[in-house]
């Protein structure tokens, strides 16, 4: 039953909205710097439309979706309102007003910083003020996925947790815990220099603080895509999920492995040793485990579902399935992209093979068809199945969500596969022009063009996704009845506790962090000479 | 579900969790911090705690790497934000009777009418260093070095609070504005050249890096010659070395002549 639909819209209009203009943005990045375009004339522009593109893209949308969505399954899957819907909205506004606060100094170039906020460069305090202010809201959402679940399990309390919403509080503390890194980052580091409290900054620890967050933080956004695997697509294709206990144990290795990897990303940084980013190597290959479980776990689902639907032979069931059902084309797309994602995830986290794409378009590539393919097409299935339950009106215009779907796949293909190319030639990334007349360049300008091209079809496909949205919200009133998620080959009837609960997960988090990032912090903030002036964006 | 309590040894799900989860650091560890520094044949250990301490991180004080100290005096002048504060009255006023003695070759009203610097309206930060440089032997100058050498910091601190406080005039010898050059506003990213504007001003400004706009054409490119010869090389980071080493003559004179003919009252151009 979902009770609080206002509330959720509101989240995901505010995410997909906001989506919808750092789109164009990232689009005009990719033409700006192609050989289509002569170089920028000040290339602080580009830098802007970085920071507003990526601050949208990695903060506001997904925590909005995972919040929206987060509210609609403790809902519908514990089957009962929400408790604290006035925090729930104060966590909203304190996300908008956030973004806000933090979107017009970006504007104005006063904070371009990139997202990943690069001290010693220094933007405008109103920027890290209203980033944190967004997280505060996010830390609201937490607490209320927390109390709901008690309350829950209070009046139910020899019931397994449902799925999603085990999953769903998963999610949740991975990403409390995950954002503390930042967190620390930006009030203990960032925020006294920008008040002009302090004019020096420890780089390398704000960058250490930053990589606490900044890998487990792919998996908070991913979360809502896998929770959608298992609890959405099943039933939306007429099969049933294969294994409810494969489910619980990827969203626990999730929780517990997502965050002492994050050092991959300071592979090439000297204020780390070198034995601590082997061990974050290593911690960053067990990741493929749940991932690995979930795609057998699901492509098991999927053929459940041909097979009902008179399926045969050991391939060909794949033409049984309903491939005009959008859930269906998504997962399939999303399979597609997380695949090759994930595979060249495969050279980043080698520390290694890592050293031949460091900082090169590969990495952009990569993290793009991560999250804007295989994570982002499941925000849109999401979407697609939650509105007619959220609006009371039915979504009916299945061509354009099909050609919706297929656009974001070609688009995002056509998109980084060229990105992954030339970063194997070498180009850089974060860079606003490129001397393509160079014979050393030239020949990547071909690529780069291409997957400008990609950027477009993406920004159509954009359009076509916020035009269903639209319709959606004007088609005719219709009962849309109770929102429902898959439901198990086996229901679970006896579940072991570690399985229905967080405690023991929880607690290897924290300790594997204390292990692989305790030092490597305690060394760096105990040294007195590892600070450097801090440089004042705009600064005269 | 099992009411056996969780946190306990008697719980197979606890033991195996903890246990598969130790020894996979504990495996790991041993690769990183003990197998790793073994395999690189450059690091030459003390034994197994050596090896870890290196893996680790921790600072080696180490014999062989003892710095090479260069055969000239580099600059000694740490830039900060604090630098960018506003002076004093009193600061700008000890700083305008020290000018007096700069007025022969920087201008009455800090605009020369040779082709020195202009002074007024010079980020303070910039004046500041220069002078520091000249007195410690950084930058050497026939002229200005002798005029530094009796100078305290704190006069060195008033004169360039001083010539901030200035107001920015137009140049004694102004030309016709000329539009930005490719060196000035994309630089040369092959060469690993950056655009002049983004630290000199037309994008962007950065600490210490001096305000061109209407300076002396000659003075400019005496400058970048003399940074890529290493005539000068008071540059803290050897910045205007590397950049004035790989320009060609042709893109000094249109990065000089550029500025030159900037009106001085502008601070922060917009690009065309």
């Amino acid at each position: 039953m979902l009770t609080s639909k206002r509330l959720i819209l509101v989240h995901f209009w505010l995410a997909f909205s906001l989506f919808g203009v750092a789109l164009l943005l990232g689009a005009w990045q990719m033409f700006i710097r192609s050989p289509l375009h002569t170089w920028i004339t000040n290339p602080e522009w580009y830098y802007r439309s970085l920071t507003a593109h990526g601050t949208v893209m990695a903060y506001v949308l997904p925590t909005l979706v995972a919040m929206g969505f987060g509210y609609a399954i403790s809902e519908s899957a514990l089957e009962q309102p929400l408790i604290g819907r006035k925090w729930a909205w104060l966590g909203f506004w304190l996300v908008a007003v956030g973004a806000v606060t933090a979107m017009v100094p970006v504007a104005l170039g006063l904070a371009s910083v990139l997202y990943t906020f690069y001290p010693p460069l220094i933007g405008n305090v109103f920027y890290y003020v209203g980033i944190v202010l967004a997280v505060v809201g996010s830390w609201i959402w937490v607490a209320l996925m927390s109390i709901n679940l008690r309350a829950w399990k209070r009046t139910n309390p020899e019931k397994a947790i449902p799925l999603p919403m085990f999953a769903n509080v998963a999610g949740s503390y991975l990403w409390a815990w995950t954002s503390i890194g930042a967190a620390l980052e930006l009030l203990l580091q960032i925020i006294p220099v920008a008040l002009g409290l302090r004019s020096t900054i420890d780089a390398g620890l704000a960058r250490v603080f930053f990589s606490w967050t900044l890998h487990a933080i792919v998996y908070f956004w991913l979360i809502p895509t896998y929770i959608a695997y298992y609890t959405i697509v099943p039933r939306a294709i007429g099969g049933k999920l294969y294994s409810d206990t494969m489910a619980r144990i990827s969203f626990i290795l999730f929780l517990v492995i997502a965050m002492p990897i994050g050092m991959h990303h300071t592979f090439a940084d000297p204020q780390v040793g070198a034995g601590f980013k082997f061990i974050h190597s290593a911690f960053t290959a067990l990741v493929a485990l749940p991932t690995l479980l979930t795609v057998f776990t699901i492509c098991a689902s999927v053929e459940i579902a041909a097979r009902l639907r008179g399926g045969r032979g050991p391939f060909g069931w794949a033409r049984a399935l309903p491939w005009n059902n959008p859930i269906m084309l998504a997962v399939a797309f999303s399979f597609i992209m997380l695949g090759f994602g994930g595979a060249g995830g495969l050279i980043n986290m080698s520390y290694q093979l890592d050293t031949t794409i460091h900082n090169t378009q590969w990495i952009t590539g990569h993290f793009h068809l991560i999250f804007g393919g295989a994570i982002v097409i499941m925000y849109f299935a999401i979407a697609y199945d939650l509105w007619p339950h959220l609006t009371g009106r039915a979504l009916t215009n299945f061509r354009m969500m099909r050609a919706q779907l297929w656009l974001w796949f070609i688009g995002m293909i056509v998109t980084t596969f060229p990105w992954h190319w030339v970063g194997i030639l070498g180009m850089p990334r974060r860079m606003a022009y490129f001397d393509f007349t160079s014979p050393a360049l030239q020949p990547q300008a071909f690529s780069v063009t291409i997957s400008t091209f990609g950027s477009l079809l993406l920004v159509l496909s954009g359009v076509l996704f916020l035009l269903v949205l639209v319709q959606g919200q004007f088609a005719p009133r219709i009962e849309a009845g109770t929102y429902r998620f898959s439901t198990d080959i086996h229901p679970p009837i006896r579940i072991p506790a570690p399985l229905n609960g967080y405690a023991l997960w929880v607690a290897l988090m924290i300790g594997l962090t204390v292990t692989n990032y305790g030092f490597p912090i305690a060394q760096l903030a105990l040294r007195s000479d590892t600070s450097v002036p801090a440089v004042y964006v705009g600064a005269q | 579900m099992s009411n056996e309590p969780l946190f306990s040894t008697k719980n197979e799900w606890f033991v195996r969790s903890v246990a598969v989860t130790a020894a996979v650091f504990i495996v790991t560890a041993l690769g990183g911090f003990v197998l790793l520094p073994y395999l690189q044949p450059d690091l030459r250990l003390g034994g197994l705690w050596d090896a870890i301490c290196s893996a680790a991180g921790v600072v080696r004080q180490s014999a062989a790497t003892a710095s090479v100290k260069p055969d000239f005096k580099t600059s000694m002048v740490i830039m900060t934000s604090d630098m960018l504060r506003r002076p004093g009255s009193e600061s700008v006023g000890h700083g305008a009777t020290l000018a007096q003695q700069c007025a022969i070759c920087h201008g009455p009203t800090g605009v020369s009418r040779a082709d020195s610097p202009n002074l007024a309206g010079q980020y303070a930060s910039t004046v500041y260093k220069q002078l520091h440089d000249f007195k410690s032997g950084a930058r050497v100058n026939a002229i200005m070095t002798p005029f530094a050498l009796p100078l305290s910091d704190q006069d060195m601190v008033d004169l360039a609070g001083y010539y901030a406080y200035l107001p920015r005039l137009p140049p004694f010898h102004s030309e016709q504005q000329l539009p930005a050059p490719r060196i000035v506003i994309n630089g040369a990213p092959l060469r690993g050249i950056a655009p002049c504007g983004s630290c000199h001003g037309a994008l962007d400004n950065k600490v210490g890096s001096p305000w061109l706009e209407g300076q002396s054409a000659a003075y400019l490119t005496a400058q970048l010659q003399a940074f890529a010869s290493g005539a000068r090389r008071n540059d803290i980071s050897q910045q205007m070395r590397n950049i004035a080493r790989k320009m060609t003559f042709e893109e000094m004179n249109q990065a000089a002549h550029y500025y030159a003919s900037q009106p001085s009252e502008v601070v922060h151009a917009t690009a065309r």
